[in-house]
């Protein structure tokens, strides 16, 4: 397992500068004027990235805002509590997945500190620290995305996307559950 | 569907957040005062003045964070966007868009074969699945602006442009690093246990979402404004 590990680790390490000499090395193949062409490209970044702002803003104000209000906190704690009452007690463990699973698609960075609580908790090799490690890995910063993404092309009606984004979600949390209990449970 | 849901969540944190806010200076001061003796105003009112600088700081750091975070983005967008210059004129790009063209073809029907949408779409879709987060950013904002030169309105978005964003959330992923890194430090003994898992739930919710973006594509209410009236080619419908 060592020896698998230090193997993923190395090759994400080097994926960059692979994919990075594929591209000059195909490039040096067609005698593409790799200076020129690099620089012509490399333009449009600052335009794009700075077409970005306004949208960001907008989709982080609400979110910090719904997030300091404490309404969210309360929410996870109110969700639980049903799960309990209609009889889903017997999984009472798992509520602490809920959490995991709101507020993935609000916040990277919230995850990420709600999945190290778990681990913190319940330790990264019980159940519930594997299931997690698989709902993290599975789900996505989906308003996050579709705003950086939309935004940058300055797209403001989005009909279909957010609906059909978040169905995936809800799939992605759900078969990890699933999953979870029958690897692990 | 967005202008609702972001009138609602600022209503409700707002409104939420002074209720809550008045509960806890009702509630929170009674340990202190039993503690000093006698109440004093500024205290019984300690919760809610909490309240709405928390709230405060919560408005004015979206403003900065978003600021931080597109700046960054600057120059890695520049690196990414000049090496995806060299694949194109090199034609990797290209070769890459023939190899999967029938799969392209399936899933953005509107995006003509060859045109420089498909191959900026795989380029982001292989990054994702090789946990290049930082790659995958910019080729997919390069994608999403090849895929705005086919749009007709160029305020709504397009059906490939859903179902790029719907595959995109939930990209399949080989090597979720991070969560490797993560559960290693929190003294995992075998970090890497989740990886088939990872591969196999992202894999479920990759194809619920290139069907969940097929069939919403098709329904009246989210159809495309000018479909009707404004696409003679009427690809908006297939």
């Amino acid at each position: 397992m060592e020896a698998f590990l230090q193997v993923v680790s190395v090759f994400s390490q080097w994926a960059i500068p692979l994919v990075i000499l594929i591209i000059i090395v195909g490039g040096a193949v067609k005698r593409v004027p790799m200076y020129e062409s690099f620089v012509t490209g490399a333009k449009e970044g600052f335009s794009v990235a700075v077409m970005i702002i306004p949208y960001l803003v907008a989709i982080l104000f609400i979110i910090k805002i719904f997030v300091a209000s404490g309404a969210f906190e309360d929410i996870k704690l109110v969700v639980g509590w049903m799960m309990e009452q209609i009889g889903l007690g017997q999984y009472r463990e798992s509520l602490d997945l809920i959490p995991l699973a709101l507020t993935k698609p609000l916040t990277g960075s919230g995850a990420r500190g709600v999945m190290l609580e778990i681990f913190d908790v319940h330790g990264p090799d019980s159940f519930l620290g594997k299931t997690a490690s698989i709902m993290m890995g599975s789900t996505e910063t989906t308003f996050y995305i579709l705003t950086v993404y939309y935004g940058s092309i300055q797209v403001k009606k989005l009909r279909h996307t957010l609906p059909a984004c978040l169905i995936a979600d809800c799939a992605g949390i759900a078969a990890a559950v699933v999953l979870g209990y029958f690897m692990y449970g | 569907m967005l202008n609702k849901i972001w009138f609602g969540l600022l209503l409700v944190g707002i409104v939420y957040g002074f209720g809550k806010g008045a509960l806890n200076s009702i509630r929170a001061p009674e340990p202190v005062e039993a503690a000093q003796g006698e109440s004093t105003p500024s205290q019984s009112m300690r919760g809610l003045e909490q309240m709405g600088k928390d709230l405060n700081a919560a408005a004015l750091d979206s403003a900065k964070v978003s600021v931080e975070i597109c700046i960054g983005l600057i120059g890695i967008m520049a690196l990414w966007l000049g090496l995806l210059q060299i694949a194109r004129e090199a034609g990797l790009v290209d070769a890459l868009a023939r190899s999967l063209s029938p799969l392209m073809r399936w899933l953005f029907p509107e995006v003509p074969d060859g045109h420089p949408a498909q191959g900026a779409m795989l380029m982001n879709i292989s990054a994702n699945i090789l946990g290049l987060d930082n790659a995958a950013t910019p080729l997919g904002l390069k994608a999403m602006q090849e895929l705005q030169t086919l749009n007709p309105d160029k305020e709504t978005a397009t059906n490939s442009m859903a179902m790029f964003m719907a595959i995109n959330t939930s990209n399949v992923t080989l090597i979720p690093f991070t969560i490797i890194a993560y559960r290693a430090s929190s003294g995992s003994e075998n970090p890497a246990e989740p990886l088939f898992g990872i591969v196999l739930v992202t894999t479920i919710s990759t194809i619920v979402a290139v069907f969940a973006a097929r069939m919403l594509a098709k329904s009246p209410r989210y159809a495309f404004p000018t479909a009707q009236s404004n696409n003679p080619t009427g690809k908006e419908e297939n």
